[in-house]
């Protein structure tokens, strides 16, 4: 009965606690273990393995940034954001893509072609990125959706944003548009690629390229938990977008219109600027072309279009054509003679039609001559050989220096405009760097007549003028609103304190030194005189008002009589080949020649005469003469803009009451 | 021997009931609440069907175990070679006409239950070999002829388990059988030769092993190498348990394990769900409640009169005891992935079944105690 007992049973008994005993100290020490390896885990890795964690069941989906819109001066909105319906689906949510994808194909009527882009699109994405297949349904195709959306699980019609051009055409050059980001524009800008969704808009040109960093705005976050097999599960957190910033610019959208309206059918520019606070009223080159086009990839037949349009729609003229100048240069050249002490006002030339000059026949553009002209009736008359001579008597380097003091061959929007160019003021030095050949004497006279090597954006003309008119001070053009700007009153005190300070300077020391030491200074020069003796610049003003406003003047059947209204300008015809003695004979009618071989026609103005506050450029391409293709249009749009200028003023006095 | 007889006969029912051990009880019904929680949060926070199965096998299983621990120790060592023999039949029946399910054929359809005998097998071997080594005579433990028995007794379960495949249980009922054979005075030399036996086999089984397991292995060096494939397991408890931290991330609260992360969450993984859950805190704690049902357990062994009880509460702690290192250090990372259930809290009614009828003859040795078996 009593098994294993006695002395053997009692060993057995030892034997077996002393090896338990060694068993549970054995299990202490692994238990041990196994609390230091949860220790090292759960307390000193766990930092490391909460953000694994994290990782997992964390996913983010980033939305569209909601861009920042563009309003004039008076507040309209030239570019901002329409609602639109977009149909989104994300591949990974989808139990049968390909079904979904041929049935949204069916429903949605989708061309091959696309089809097979977003099938591109699919692959080159990860499978829960958003894959966009439409991004503008309309309203049928939305309610068709709807319709059939139990049966399409997977597609999601959203509201989303796109950008929309209200007033189309008109302020394109101005603007620029927005279409898909490309592989570019990610790795050209770091704002782009960090708030890069499929599907996003970016700036492409002008200012919405320019200002794309404070336009885009940021995007949305939707952080969702999503479990193993990537289903979104809840939304833990949605940061919203913020907006990007509005940008006011100082243009009007009402003469921004009538100037589309006026270069309707022809190719050319107009620019309207405020001659003391620098601010651009309007900026127009025309043809142009609706931005809305590019939103949504333009289509091929538009874009073949635009493309194959003679007049080249895709070239902003304001600011990237460059033509020579022709006769608007002459006040110019008049002041920088005056200026330098070339001739006095009092200086006559006898113009016979042509003159003489180092073994070349140099014509005026009146084959019978001005007869006895001084200096006023030669800018008033426009009279081509008094230019020859009186430049001749200046040299190209002294008009060079008057020439770029007043704004030309240098950008005016520097860096606001990725395409504007800088033109060209030639001077000696210039042609010897640049075409390696001396200066030839004749080409002084062509010069003064704004023709040869001479070119000049449309815009440039503009601010000349404006630093003309404004009475020879320097200012600096603007084209985004800044409320912190210097007022017109406050400028206007500014030029008369410097103006004074000028003449007491002049008495004092050689002023002809202090003039000649030209500093390339653009800001610090700002409201300074850009004249040695503002006589000259009063004397030019009141030539071309004459010449607007007196009998034989260029532009006299361009006049408006109304004080309130009137203007003064110069007109200006540039030769775009030369003039050969045949057709000279010929004299034929601007229809007579082929629309290439045409003369640009220009003209410059300023107004209202008394108290002047705009200045203009007209150009009309392959236009003919200044005097009958641009002028008129000067005198049509002076009406809107001195109309408008009180609409203007009263704003500006609204938004310093803000302040 | 009359005392005796008496002793034992005239225990009344109360009496019995009385001198059950309570603490045990207790710990078993926290592990049970514990689990049935555990499952409940696997359930993502619904009643689904694994928390519902699970509380009900517990409260089956609870009840049973109390029942049977008043039968006498005599039957378990009376019945202890039988209860071998019929599980061995079943492992048998399993291999031949077993039901075979994720490419394993280990459970047999007793038309009311799908039985896994291999776990009930961890259980057997040891009443198995303590029924033997009650009766042998220390001096004639390490002959020859009584070391072949029990070495037959502990390989044919495991072949057949090996074969099913199922590498896990065959392992944890060589542990299990090792230890008891340990414990019962099995010179350690024998030990140290079977070792370096199995040392020099070793390549020989890497050829045998399937290449699933071959893979397991390879991956628990080095788990990094393959993330979403064989080392997902290992790296997902490993996030799981670290990213629960201190006090773990609340009840119902563990991403890991109700976003799907976790794989086999309910039955292998649950300790890594927990964890998770209830953090280094919780963990401590549940290991406090196994570590006192292990001391529980050997304390009554300690107590026992009869060499029998003595070897099986034994057995049975050190057994429990392996059962949670290799399951907990394997959703450690420690170990390599093999199919391994945490006593009392993973899914799965014949681990449950195994575990409690351990615990009722262990209860039952508290309850007879003081009896001696012949």
């Amino acid at each position: 009965m009593f098994g294993g007992g006695g002395d053997s049973g009692y060993k057995k008994l030892s034997t077996v606690n002393r090896r338990m005993f060694i068993m549970t100290a054995a299990k202490l020490v692994i238990f041990g273990g196994i609390i230091t390896r949860l220790f090292s885990l759960q307390i000193n890795e766990n930092k490391k393995y909460l953000t694994l964690s994290d990782k997992n069941r964390l996913r983010e989906w980033r939305l569209p940034p909601v861009r920042g819109d563009f309003e004039d001066f008076f507040g309209n909105k030239i570019a901002s954001n329409l609602k639109v319906y977009q149909l989104h689906v994300v591949p990974e949510q989808v139990e049968d893509f390909r079904y979904l994808m041929i049935r949204l194909r069916d429903i949605l009527d989708i061309d091959s072609k696309t089809f097979k882009k977003i099938l591109k699109k699919r692959s080159q994405q990860k499978s829960w990125e958003t894959l966009i297949i439409s991004e503008n349904l309309s309203w049928d195709q939305f309610a068709k959706i709807n319709f059939y959306l139990h049966e399409l699980s997977g597609a999601k019609p959203v509201l989303s944003v796109a950008r929309n051009y209200p007033y189309d055409e008109k302020f394109t050059h101005l603007l620029g548009y927005v279409a898909q980001a490309s592989e570019k524009d990610l790795i050209e800008n770091e704002v782009i690629k960090k708030s890069h969704v499929p599907g996003l808009r970016v700036g492409k040109i002008g200012l919405e390229k320019t200002f794309e960093n404070q336009l885009i705005g940021s995007n949305g976050i939707q952080r969702y938990e999503v479990n193993a097999y990537g289903k979104r599960i809840n939304q833990i957190d949605f940061v919203e977008g913020k907006k990007g910033a509005n940008i006011k610019l100082t243009v009007d959208t009402e003469i921004q219109a009538q100037c589309n309206e006026l270069l309707k059918d022809k190719a050319g520019s107009i620019c309207v600027m405020d001659i003391y606070t620098g601010e651009l009223i309007a900026m127009h080159s025309s043809p142009s072309f609706d931005p809305n086009l590019f939103l949504y990839g333009i289509s091929h037949d538009n874009w073949n279009e635009i493309l194959n349009n003679p007049k080249k729609p895709l070239i902003n003229r304001s600011i990237q054509g460059l033509y020579p100048p022709g006769s608007t240069i002459k006040p110019i050249v008049a002041l920088s003679a005056l200026e330098n002490d070339v001739i006095s006002t009092k200086f006559k030339v006898n113009c016979t039609g042509k003159t003489e000059m180092y073994g070349q026949t140099y014509h005026c553009w009146k084959d019978t001559g001005h007869g006895i002209v001084n200096l006023r009736d030669a800018l008033k008359v426009s009279c081509d050989t008094f230019f020859y001579e009186m430049s001749r008597r200046l040299g190209v380097d002294r008009l060079n220096l008057t020439a770029k003091k007043f704004g030309l061959g240098e950008k005016v929007f520097n860096g606001t405009y990725n395409e504007e160019k800088k033109g060209l003021i030639p001077s000696t030095q210039w042609k010897k760097n640049a075409l390696g050949r001396g200066w030839v004497l004749g080409e002084t006279l062509i010069t003064g007549i704004g023709q040869g090597y001479m070119q000049t954006t449309p815009l440039q003309l503009c601010l000349m003028t404006a630093q003309l008119a404004n009475g020879g001070f320097k200012i600096k053009p603007k084209i985004i609103y800044d409320k912190k700007s210097d007022s017109y009153e406050k400028i206007k005190a500014e030029m008369e304190k410097n103006r004074i300070d000028l003449l007491s300077d002049f008495q004092q020391d050689d002023a002809l030194v202090d003039f000649s030491l030209e500093k390339k200074k653009r800001d610090t020069d700002l409201y300074k005189p850009l004249y040695r003796n503002q006589e000259n610049v009063k004397f030019v003003l009141e030539a071309m008002f004459a010449s607007t406003n007196e009998v034989r003047g260029t532009s006299y059947s361009s006049r408006i009589n109304d004080k309130k209204y009137q203007f003064a300008g110069k007109t200006g015809t540039s030769q775009v080949k030369k003039i050969t003695e045949i057709q000279r004979e010929l004299d034929l009618d601007i229809s007579q020649i082929p629309y290439k071989e045409r003369d640009h026609a220009l003209f410059v103005a300023f107004g209202p005469y008394v108290n002047p506050r705009y200045s203009l450029s007209v150009f009309v391409e392959h236009g003919g003469a200044g005097s009958s293709a641009a002028a008129p249009l000067a005198k049509k749009l002076f009406k809107t803009i001195i109309d408008r200028h009180e609409e203007r003023e009263k704003i500006r006095e609204k938004s310093l009451m803000e302040i | 021997m009359f005392k005796e007889t008496a002793l034992s006969g005239q225990t009344t029912f109360f009496q019995k009931l009385r001198s059950m051990d309570y603490i045990l009880l207790v710990c078993i019904l926290i592990l049970g609440v514990i689990s049935s929680l555990a499952m409940y949060a696997t359930d993502g926070g619904e009643l689904l069907y694994h928390t519902k199965s699970h509380v009900l096998r517990f409260i089956i299983f609870f009840v049973m175990m109390i029942i049977l621990s008043f039968l006498n120790l005599r039957f378990w060592h009376a019945t202890g070679y039988l209860f071998y023999i019929i599980v061995l039949g079943l492992l048998i029946w399993a291999s031949l006409y077993g039901i075979t399910a994720s490419g394993s054929q280990r459970w047999v359809d007793l038309y009311f239950i799908n039985l896994q005998p291999s776990e009930l097998m961890k259980i057997a071997i040891i009443v198995c070999f303590a029924k033997f080594y009650h009766r042998a005579q220390i001096n004639q433990i390490n002959h020859f002829k009584n070391l072949l028995v029990p070495m037959m007794i502990l390989v044919l379960p495991i072949l057949l388990v090996v074969s099913q495949p199922d590498l896990g249980t065959s392992i944890l009922i060589a542990l299990s059988g090792i230890i008891v054979l340990w414990l019962a005075g099995i010179n350690l030399k024998y030990f140290v030769y079977s070792g370096l036996f199995l040392l020099i086999s070793l390549p020989f089984v890497i050829a045998i092993l399937k290449p699933y397991q071959k893979l397991r292995i390879l991956t628990f060096f080095n788990p990094d190498k393959d993330p979403l494939g064989a080392g997902y397991q290992i790296i997902q408890s490993k996030i799981a348990i670290g990213s629960g931290g201190l006090t773990g991330k609340g009840f119902l609260k563990g991403t890991q394990g109700y976003l799907e992360f976790l794989p086999e969450k309910h039955t292998d993984f649950i300790f890594t769900l927990f964890s998770e859950e209830h953090g280094f805190i919780g963990s401590l704690a549940l290991l406090f409640i196994y570590g006192v049902i292990i001391y529980r357990v050997i304390d009554i062994g300690k107590n026992a009169r009869s060499f029998f009880g003595k070897l099986f509460c034994f057995g049975f702690a050190s057994s429990i005891f392996v059962f949670i290192t290799v399951n907990m250090s394997m959703v450690l990372g420690l170990l390599p992935i093999v199919g391994s259930p945490l006593p009392i809290m993973s899914y799965g009614g014949s681990s449950m079944l195994a575990t409690m009828i351990g615990f009722s003859i262990v209860m039952s040795t508290k309850i007879y105690q003081k009896q001696l078996i012949a």
